[in-house]
């Protein structure tokens, strides 16, 4: 039995590696939203200066990881591992942050989850002594989830009312051994998710599809550590929104775990609801700029203690959509600690 | 082996309903309010139709032929100009079907992909993806009008017109 293991899907990090550094970048309507001024930098061309969107969102991340290594004064070539994704078809955005960056580079899709998987991967690097020091990133961009996923953006079409807007935001976190010199924030655990299909197959109701792979991860960590919701100050989801919000409430309700004003969601708090995003805010983006800038500094004020970062993804893909098969859906789960004294 | 279109399972369903439940629907209110904003503007593009017709056919004298294609022309025009400057998608949004179905709504779906996919280049990007959303409309309303002509044809022979 490895020795590290609890549980089914949990870790323990026995070693607990260190968050050295994080930085992240938004676009102009989540500079607009309830979060402004929690973002490392915003930005009014989305296009960043750049002849495409696809180019523009790859420079966002580039430049985030840029911002989150100069933080920890940390050279690219001191990187280990470089772990990121993004929603472009073949993880395009990350693959130019890799060869902009040099780093030895680990390409992961986990939709909407990356920012959390790429946490949980590094976490394990850092924490076997496989690495000293391993850069964690994810960003999205509305314009080209729009057009990889939907519609032309100047095309007058209707959104429903449980559509999401994708966040143009990128979010990257340093991690390094826990006896390096750093921020006060460990990870201690983790928790690897399951796919979870519950027949879901309306593209328009991501939060709907990704509700139940929520409450499998969270109830699984419970449940593997021995916890309570009750041992957390905050649990954070990634990008449920309104919809998925309140599902997620009622499928833990239902398997006798009330989640109480200790639960948020970072779709629903990234925008406001005057900004008439339907049901909230979604992509990779949307929980790695929460994380990487607002969550963090709520860590490092001492407001929050103990968190635990939840990232949901869809996993689906335009061509099985059509195809009629259903969205299957992933969270993982790592804790976050404020380290004592 | 699991199929594409497999059944859904008592579990399924029973959280199907759950997601109806929870799931925002448009109220009666905002319906109807979409409604008459879809019928205003809709009715407002219609209108500007009339006038652009009356000027073709008063002024500069055109004949009946000529004054249905200088409207549809003139109509088309604006509403690639108005997709260009980014503000047909927000009538869209206001308007809800009341831009979609007149012919400015098909200009819209033609142009807005053009614009998008000008980045890929003008064979592989404009040229190949410019139908990408009005494509399924030709191809059914082509075919529905064959067979309209068929049906017609059958009958006038039938009544030995």
């Amino acid at each position: 039995m490895a020795e590290k293991k609890r549980g089914a899907q949990s870790v323990l990090l026995q070693n607990r590696p260190r968050v050295l550094s994080f930085a992240s970048m938004a676009g102009p309507k989540e500079a607009e939203g309830p979060l402004a001024g929690t973002f490392d930098e915003t930005f009014t061309d989305d296009t960043l200066g750049e002849k495409s969107w696809e180019r523009g969102e790859a420079k966002m991340l580039e430049h985030t990881v840029d911002l989150a290594l100069s933080k920890a004064r940390v050279y690219a070539d001191a990187v280990d591992a470089f772990l990121g994704g993004d929603l472009l078809n073949q993880i395009v955005s990350a693959s130019y942050t890799a060869r902009q960056l040099g780093a030895p580079f680990l390409g992961l899709y986990g939709a909407c989850s990356t920012m959390a998987e790429s946490l949980l991967l590094g976490a394990l690097l850092v924490d076997g002594g496989y690495a000293d020091r391993v850069v964690c990133a994810t960003c999205s961009h509305f314009a080209t989830a729009e057009r990889q996923y939907r519609f032309p953006l100047e095309l007058g079409n209707q959104r429903t009312p449980t559509a999401q807007w994708t966040v143009t935001g990128a979010g990257a976190t340093l991690l390094g051994r826990g006896e390096a010199k750093g921020l006060p924030l460990r990870l201690t655990a983790a928790t690897i998710g399951r796919v979870v299909d519950k027949q879901q197959t309306d593209i328009n109701n991501m939060g709907a599809a990704m509700a139940p792979a929520a409450a499998d991860t969270l109830l699984a960590h419970l449940r593997d550590l021995h916890r309570s919701v009750q041992d957390y100050d905050l649990i954070v989801t990634g990008d449920l929104g309104c919809v998925g919000y309140d599902l997620m409430c009622l499928l833990c309700e239902q398997k006798g775990v009330s989640l109480d004003e200790r639960y948020i969601d970072c779709g629903c708090e990234v925008f406001s609801p005057e900004q008439d995003v339907h049901a909230g805010g979604s992509g990779c983006g949307c929980s790695a700029c929460c994380l990487n800038g607002w969550l963090f500094r709520r860590m490092l004020s001492g407001e929050i203690r103990r968190l635990l970062f939840l990232a949901t993804g869809a996993l689906m893909s335009t061509t099985t959509s059509q195809q009629g098969e259903s969205i299957p859906a992933i969270a993982h789960a790592v804790t976050l600690e404020v380290e004592e004294g | 082996m699991r199929t594409l279109h497999r059944e859904k399972t008592p579990e399924a369903r029973e959280y199907d309903e759950l997601v109806q439940r929870v799931s925002p629907r448009s109220s009666a209110g905002s319906t109807a309010l979409a409604l008459v904003k879809a019928f205003g503007v809709g009715g407002l593009i219609c209108c500007v139709g009339q006038a652009i017709h009356d000027l073709g056919a008063g002024p500069l004298g055109l004949d009946d032929k000529a004054v249905s294609a200088f409207t549809s022309t003139a109509l088309i025009f604006l509403s690639a100009l108005l997709t260009g400057l980014g503000l047909y998608d927000r009538i869209g949004k206001f308007a809800g079907a009341g831009s979609i179905v007149p012919i400015t709504g098909f200009a819209n779906s033609v142009v807005s992909p053009a614009m998008e996919f000008k980045r890929e280049g003008y064979v592989l990007g404009v040229g190949a993806k410019m139908f990408v959303v009005a494509g399924p409309v030709l191809v059914y309303g082509i075919t529905a009008s064959v067979l309209y002509g068929v049906i017609y044809y059958v009958i006038r022979l039938v009544q030995g017109g």
